[in-house]
């Protein structure tokens, strides 16, 4: 419309005909700044570790690079309205989780350990694995309501992917992995946040009204129906059986949050938090007392000195907070930290350690406001859904992500009793990567729909034949 | 390397990410802190106000024109048009607090997927209606043959109706209004 007026800027649909920019370019600047950061910190790791460049630099700088590019142009090309940050935060993560992988690969105390594998390659091919999914989501998911016909569909499959654990034997107290021989280990609960979340936004768009409406009002609270409570009821039941038979207090945490976290959004009751909450507390409590492996954990958390040379869990925790504690304010430096001494799991579950010591408090607050970013976003592309599966879906999967985070973080940081979960991007372990690289995609995949401008105005038959007619 | 370099690398690493981080806030920051309105047209001469008074004085002769007129007429009008309406929202439902901007398109309402807004309302039919500007640039709201109707107001509508600025159209639980 605007083409055939004279003055474009006075047509009255030429105001905002643009409508919002794609802001690819800035986009492309970001993404341009968050591969070079991570750059930067694997040379300061090898000017600091042997005084010279490090050999590896070229080819991880132009491997992160490629990764971002492929990334990018896949956005351009299939999302083209998406959020401009989104991509350039997972980038940056991705990039500095694998410099720090890299730096503990160097120690010499880490390679001295019996379980110690050289784990950067591996987790850039990962990584180049995570893009892969990453790009093939954008491809291949036209429209994120088409998951929802899936919704039923997607319940089954996250509970085989629950399920199966169980039948392999528990690696580290645990049982979260699925042993493929030959291919190695998967890790189905991260798959599995994604999935449920999308079975949970599916459900509760179709029962939102039931469960939002159809209560009693007692004292102050709006009590559910029975049969309104069933479904909570089940996810909590399955909850506590993952933390039972798997000894997965992070995963079950999770799943349980996420869930109350999307019972909230869909019915706006202040009611259902309190009902999860007492529900999550009752549960802990209730594993916590007969579990032995829970039970340490909590002591740990409790009291990590007291139990120096006794408990394996507590010295972990009290090393942990020792390497936090040496980092000060500013940190020692990339390369310059001693955090290989709590060995097991440093590049792994503890990875935080690692950043708190050789950026300090400056630098994990950096981190955490990253994350932070990443989870705002989603949030605001919830807002600007059309859809309210969309909205439910991407408010699902912020709140999944934000609740990895806190479980991790404030596990780390002995805020709450520390549980085996890996820090999104950042920590070594490929399930983990892959499945964050997915989640980032389906937010892109949302918020490019909700962003995209209409499609362009045509002058509508009818409405001129009507106007005509008009006496 | 001597301490010094190293030094100046640390508090370097953590000045770039830092950078980075209110790079990023600064890219989102219209969505954090709402857009900065500022006057428009205060530029524009006084004839320009002059045909936008005497386009609001006498719409109904202009609506019978003929197609020819009616483009260039279009042309001075303007967006400067008083009372022509950049956006819609939300007021009441589910949705509430959803808004679309207006750029000449066709919305339509329903519970059908491919809706420009999708009702999740127990009363809206799957294609309920379309909001739509006719060739003056007003818009038109229309019910589509909808099972409950589709209200301006207090009256259901049974034609194409123009819509007045932050008059409600309610459907079933949800009330849009059109706004400036």
């Amino acid at each position: 419309m605007a083409a055939i007026s004279p003055l474009p800027n006075t047509t009255p649909t030429a105001i905002i005909t643009v409508g919002q920019p794609s802001r690819r370019n800035t986009e492309l600047i970001l993404l341009a700044f968050a591969v070079v950061i991570p750059c930067f910190a694997y040379a300061n790791v090898g000017l600091a570790l042997d005084g010279r460049m490090p050999s590896g630099m070229l080819g991880y700088g132009i491997g992160l690079g490629l990764l971002a590019g492929v990334g990018h142009l896949a956005v351009r090309r299939y999302a083209r309205y998406a959020d401009p940050v989104l991509l350039p935060l997972a980038t940056l993560l991705n990039g500095l989780g694998l410099v720090i992988i890299w730096r503990l690969d160097q120690s010499e105390r880490f390679r001295a350990l019996k379980t110690f594998a050289p784990a950067a390659t591996h987790q850039l091919l990962f990584s180049a694995l995570g893009i892969a999914l990453f790009v093939a989501v954008l491809v291949l998911l036209k429209d994120h309501r088409i998951l929802q016909r899936y919704t039923y569909i997607s319940m089954a499959l996250a509970l085989v992917l629950l399920i199966a654990p169980m039948f392999f034997p528990p690696v580290n107290g645990a049982r979260i992995w699925i042993n493929l021989p030959g291919l190695g280990t998967i890790q189905p609960g991260e798959f599995a946040k994604i999935i449920l979340a999308v079975f949970f936004a599916g459900y509760l768009m179709v029962k939102r009204d039931a469960l939002a409406l159809a209560s009693r009002r007692f004292m102050g609270l709006y009590l559910p129906r029975g049969r309104d409570l069933g479904p909570i009821l089940a996810v909590w039941a399955m909850s506590i059986l993952i933390l039972v038979f798997e000894t997965d207090l992070g995963t079950s945490l999770l799943f349980f949050g996420m869930f109350v976290v999307m019972l909230y959004v869909a019915t706006e009751r202040t009611s259902w938090i309190v009902f999860g909450l007492l529900m999550s507390a009752v549960g802990a409590v209730g594993v916590a007392s007969f579990e032995s492996h829970v039970q340490a954990r909590v002591t740990a958390w409790l009291d990590p000195f007291a139990g120096w040379g006794k408990s394996e869990a507590s010295e972990q925790m009290a090393k942990v907070l020792m390497t936090f504690g040496s980092g000060g304010v500013s940190g020692s430096g990339w390369g310059q930290g001693n955090s290989d001494l709590i060995g097991f799991a440093a590049n792994s579950d503890f990875i935080l350690a690692t950043v708190g010591e050789e950026l300090g408090l400056a630098g994990t607050m950096a981190f955490l406001l990253l994350y932070g970013l990443i989870v705002e976003r989603g949030v605001r592309t919830a807002l600007a859904a059309r859809d309210p599966f969309g909205k439910l879906l991407a408010v699902g999967l912020s709140g999944a992500f934000a609740i990895q985070v806190f479980v991790v973080a404030g596990g780390v940081m002995g805020l709450i009793p520390l549980t085996g979960m890996t820090m999104p991007f950042l920590a070594q372990g490929g399930s983990s990567v892959i499945a964050n690289w997915a989640l980032i995609a389906i937010l892109i995949k949302i918020s490019d729909t909700a962003r995209r401008p209409a499609p362009v105005p045509v002058n509508n038959p009818d409405a001129e034949m009507t106007q005509v007619v008009r006496p | 390397m001597s301490e010094l370099t190293l030094t100046v690398m640390r508090l370097g690493f953590l000045a770039v990410l830092w950078l980075f981080v209110i790079v990023a806030v600064q890219v989102i920051r219209s969505d954090l802190f709402g857009t900065r309105v500022t006057a428009r047209g205060s530029r524009r001469g006084a004839t320009d106000r002059q045909t936008q008074r005497q386009a609001q004085a006498t719409p109904p002769p202009q609506r019978q024109q003929q197609g020819g007129g009616r483009r260039a007429e279009r042309g001075r009008e303007g967006r400067g048009r008083r009372g022509a309406p950049t956006k819609l929202v939300v007021s009441e439902g589910t949705l509430a607090g959803t808004t679309v901007a207006l750029q000449g398109q066709t919305i339509t309402l329903g519970r059908a997927h491919d809706s420009t807004i999708v009702l999740d309302d127990d009363y809206a039919s799957s294609r309920h209606a379309r909001i739509y500007p006719d060739n003056d640039g007003q818009w038109i709201v229309e019910d589509l043959r909808s099972t409950n109707g589709t209200y301006l107001d207090r009256t259901r509508l049974t034609t194409p109706t123009p819509i007045p600025l932050g008059a409600p159209i309610r459907i079933g639980k949800t009330v849009i209004e059109l706004r400036k």
